[in-house]
């Protein structure tokens, strides 16, 4: 049963934050419960329409050797019920309330959310609040939901060659931090977690403290606040310390080398991952330009050179996200077009950086790319769902006001700075290379054109 | 922005507060909803489509060409694909660099992309650059040329890619069940074409297709965004329909290829004939991939939304579906599954997906044929018909949330001839559907006795069910 009867008013439940001035935070306003809780509302009264996210500060880098996955698996079960709301009744109401719910896990967090017409998000509060403090973790449900993660991992790495070459870099480039494990966990460490792991891992991190709630959309503060501190205000602080993870991945000595054979694939891949530094560090902002630089769509260098002109593969890319807490990577990669050799393809690839490193990219080029970032934030503006998500990753990262600092940091790139991170991270030593090969062959393909 | 309210008034707010937040919602939307869209045609006949949104400064166009493999020969299947993809690779005045880097530039985008019953190209851009988007938009509409060797370019890129997604299990499963559900119908191939019908390709065939599908009375312009009426009127005017604008007009559509039946037959025939085949293929790896299904609804159908309500509840409504409750939350033998009823043009498929290990492919397959003679032949509850109702017309709103959105809505509803007052009308249509409705067209649209079941995974491991009906194995 439910028991928030005992809901008492606290003065001063809210404790507005400063405004920043016209900017992508212009309409976001920061306030915290008395139990540490934090609430961000990003307001927009275009349509009738909100998203309503809980954010956990609890991800894989989290989790103890031998039971990765653990994070995932939780946030499955959270899915599974509570005294109050049977299993999978969260997901019934929402859905019959014309919403849609779900729910993502990551290496630094774990996230919830809902959409809804905007004259529902009470019922997200509620159910929320609910599955934060209640639990039920049914053993029965946890050896069934168990199965279900194990068919997921199936699905998306034992059967997709190319992210299991993504989960072997991975394991490969880190040593000792614990970003070397998927968030999926491995099947093993899965198939050993039982109801006591979850709980524990439940207890200490399903916290007030630990949690942001992040809502966009046709709401306002003083309509929604009570209710948020109806339901969530009466949720005791949870004392337990949070350990943060004490681990320094070691700096790499020399180039990493993995190859892996798989039936299944067709074409060969290549991935290489280089360590650079978290948000916000001051090297991100030149790494993301460069990122672009590389990768920006159809007229950027990879494209350009190993799809466009030399035609030796049929994609060609560049992935940084520096929305990490430690140091993680910086990662180049290509499909090889048929026929084409995977090693000349690795070459081109280190080509195109050493242009960077020798030469520094036009003014136009880092025009070009600083316009794309930019435009990308704009347009994500039109979406509840984008703006609460940005919302809580630049929170996750530190505070969501860095959102206009990263923006202002993009800004002010030049072009020498983008030939310095290149020639300070793209070295040899900092590099772990990733190729899948596909095993009829054994070897890569002779070049033979149709 | 004065945020400084008061304790007291949080106090008066919650002793306001009702404390019914789970008031039944079954019974239609929670605002009534609706889009102010003004409608027109422009000189050259190419009909325009406009909603004002001034929430921030971006513009999203959507031309809608009535260009699909519906009008391709079926030999050069996947032409109606690469045409839309060779209009960014080079104009009478531009390469194929130019165009992306004029674009990207902007921090804007602009795409072609085809389905199976039409092609949109796509502009999303900031207001500031407007003119200079619409300026892009018209010279790869109005003056692509073709290149040869941007043509080859292309070709092998397409190849490429098609022999990559080999790896994908999924995509394997699914291309072998739309061929195997619409033979020689353009619904039973690939939008892209095959790596052979690709390779067949020459410019002459894309300039032909280009011709007889690219023109003003065969298109819908639909844009969404912060731009006023007089606004859009003027850059149609500069770009699309002025002196040296869009001009030509297309031949009388062609009939459909592959099959002279396409279009009349809301049934099995012709386009599957009775019992069940399977269609195994083998793999090395851990799960079967399992489709199964068969010929399903068009989009015209008055039994359209009768459909969706039913397939809500057997497994289109995610989590609150009777599949996923069974195979998943129950039984723990996969991640996902769901079922669909592609309502296309002409008959499109209803399928059910899902992935489980190799062991357990016989007893998921049971279970969905299990579930599909259950909700043929025993009615649905009242609180399964509400849900769903509740669901798909609360839903509703959220399809319009984003400009985006909204631009790529507006253009389809008018290639599917919904009405422009179906935006008023769609909660009656799934308001009106009776118990007895989802019996009904369960039993009319569901053939648990000749489905096409495909099923990619490791044979040897995969165990497959006894049925009782006699089965063609291939």
């Amino acid at each position: 049963m439910r028991r928030l009867f005992s809901f008492v008013l606290v003065i001063s439940l809210f404790i507005p934050a400063l405004v920043h001035a016209a900017s992508l935070t212009a309409a976001t306003k920061e306030f915290v419960l008395e139990n540490g809780m934090k609430v961000l509302i990003v307001e927009d009264h275009k349509a009738p329409l909100a998203t309503f996210q809980i954010w956990y500060r609890v991800g894989s880098r989290n989790e103890p050797v031998g039971k990765t996955g653990m994070s995932h698996l939780l946030e499955h079960m959270m899915f599974k019920g509570t005294p109050a709301y049977g299993s999978k009744q969260f997901s019934t109401i929402i859905q019959r309330n014309g919403g849609t719910d779900n729910a993502f896990t990551t290496k630094e967090h774990t996230t919830y959310f809902q959409s809804l017409a905007s004259d529902r998000i009470g019922i997200s509060i509620e159910l929320e609040a609910d599955r934060m403090r209640n639990l039920l973790l049914d053993p029965k449900e946890v050896i069934a939901e168990r199965n279900v993660v194990m068919e997921e991992r199936r699905m998306r790495y034992e059967d997709d060659p190319q992210n299991l070459l993504y989960e072997e870099l991975i394991a490969t480039a880190f040593t000792a931090h614990p970003y070397r494990w998927p968030v999926i966990g491995w099947m093993s460490d899965i198939a050993s977690i039982e109801r006591e792991h979850l709980a524990d891992y439940y207890r200490r991190y399903y916290s007030p403290g630990n949690a942001v709630i992040v809502i966009a959309g046709d709401v306002y503060p003083e309509k929604i606040l009570p209710l948020i501190e109806k339901h969530f205000g009466s949720i005791p602080p949870v004392e337990n310390k949070l350990h943060a993870v004490p681990t320094r991945e070691p700096q790499q000595q020399a180039e990493k080398r993995i190859y892996l054979r798989k039936e299944t694939a067709e074409l060969p891949y290549i991935l290489i991952g280089y360590h650079v530094p978290p948000f916000p560090h001051e090297d991100n902002y030149a790494l993301d330009v460069l990122s672009t630089v590389l990768s920006g769509g159809k007229s950027s260098r990879l494209y350009r050179s190993l799809v466009y002109e030399k035609r030796m593969a049929i994609s060609a890319f560049a992935d940084y996200s520096s929305f990490y807490r430690d140091p993680f990577l910086f990662i180049l990669g290509a499909n090889a077009a048929p026929g084409q050799d995977i090693e000349e393809i690795e070459k081109a690839l280190y080509q195109e950086m050493n242009g960077i490193i020798k030469e520094p990219p036009s003014e136009r080029e880092i025009q070009k790319a600083k316009n794309q970032i930019e435009a990308s934030f704009v347009f994500a503006q039109d979406s509840n769902y984008s703006k609460a998500m940005n919302t809580g990753m630049f929170e996750m990262l530190g505070g969501w006001r860095l959102m206009d600092t990263y923006l202002e940091g993009i800004r002010k790139v030049t072009a020498a700075e983008v030939q310095a991170v290149a020639r300070k991270y793209f070295g040899a030593a900092n590099k772990t290379v990733g190729i899948l090969l596909p095993a009829k062959s054994g070897k890569p393909e002779k070049k033979d054109k149709e | 922005m004065n945020r400084s309210f008061t304790c007291l008034r949080y106090m008066v707010f919650l002793l306001l507060m009702p404390a019914l937040i789970f008031t039944p919602v079954v019974g239609g939307t929670s605002h009534a909803f609706s889009l102010d869209v003004d409608k027109r045609v422009a000189p050259n006949g190419l009909p325009v489509l406009q909603v004002e949104r001034h929430n921030i400064p971006v513009v999203m166009v959507t031309l809608l060409v009535k260009a699909s493999p519906l009008s391709e020969p079926a030999d050069k299947a996947g032409v109606a694909y690469l045409t839309s993809k060779m209009l960014t690779e080079g104009t009478a005045k531009r390469s194929a660099a130019k165009i992306s880097e004029d674009i990207e530039f902007l921090g804007a985008s602009l795409d072609a992309s085809t389905t199976h019953d039409f092609t949109t190209i796509s502009l999303s851009v900031l207001k500031k650059d407007v003119d200079k988007g619409f300026e892009l938009f018209s010279d790869i509409l109005l003056n692509p040329v073709f290149r040869e060797d941007e043509l080859n370019r292309k070709k092998a890129l397409i190849t490429g890619a098609l022999r990559q997604r080999e790896e994908d299990p999924a995509f394997v499963a699914g291309r072998a069940f739309i061929k195997e559900v619409f033979g020689a119908h353009a619904y039973g191939r690939l939008v892209e074409g095959s790596i052979e019908s690709v390779g067949r390709i020459q410019r002459d065939d894309v300039l032909d297709f280009y011709r007889a599908n690219y023109c003003p009375d065969n298109a819908i312009l639909s844009v969404v965004g912060d731009l006023t009426p007089q606004e859009l009127n003027a850059l149609v005017g500069k770009y699309l329909a002025g002196p040296s604008g869009w001009k030509r007009t297309c031949p009388a559509p062609q009939k459909v290829s592959g099959n002279g039946n396409a279009g009349t037959a809301p049934s099995m025939m012709p386009f599957a004939p009775a019992g069940l085949r399977i269609v195994p293929i083998d793999r090395d790896i851990s799960q079967a991939n399992i489709v199964l299904g068969h010929l399903g609804i068009a989009r015209s159908d008055p039994d359209y939304y009768a459909v969706q309500v039913m397939n809500y509840i057997l497994g289109g409504g995610g989590f609150a579906s009777r599949l996923m409750r069974v195979v998943r939350d129950e039984r723990g033998l996969t991640y996902g599954i769901n079922s669909s009823f592609i309502g296309n043009k002409e008959p499109g498929q209803f399928e059910v997906e899902v992935q489980t290990k190799s062991a357990s492919a016989g007893a998921v397959i049971d279970e969905i044929v299990r579930q599909m003679e259950q909700i043929r032949t025993g009615e649905v509850t009242d609180q399964e018909l509400s849900d769903a109702k509740a669901y798909l017309t609360g839903s509703f709103p959220r399809r319009f949330e984003t400009s985006r959105r909204i631009a790529d809505f507006l253009a389809a509803a008018r290639f599917y001839n919904l009405g422009d007052d179906y935006i008023q009308k769609y909660p009656d249509y799934i308001e009106s559907v009776t118990k007895e409705d989802v019996q009904r067209v369960a039993k009319k649209f569901l053939h648990p006795d000749r489905y096409v079941l495909v099923v990619v995974g490791n044979q040897k491991q995969v165990e497959l069910p006894q049925p009782q009906p006699p089965q063609e194995v291939r």
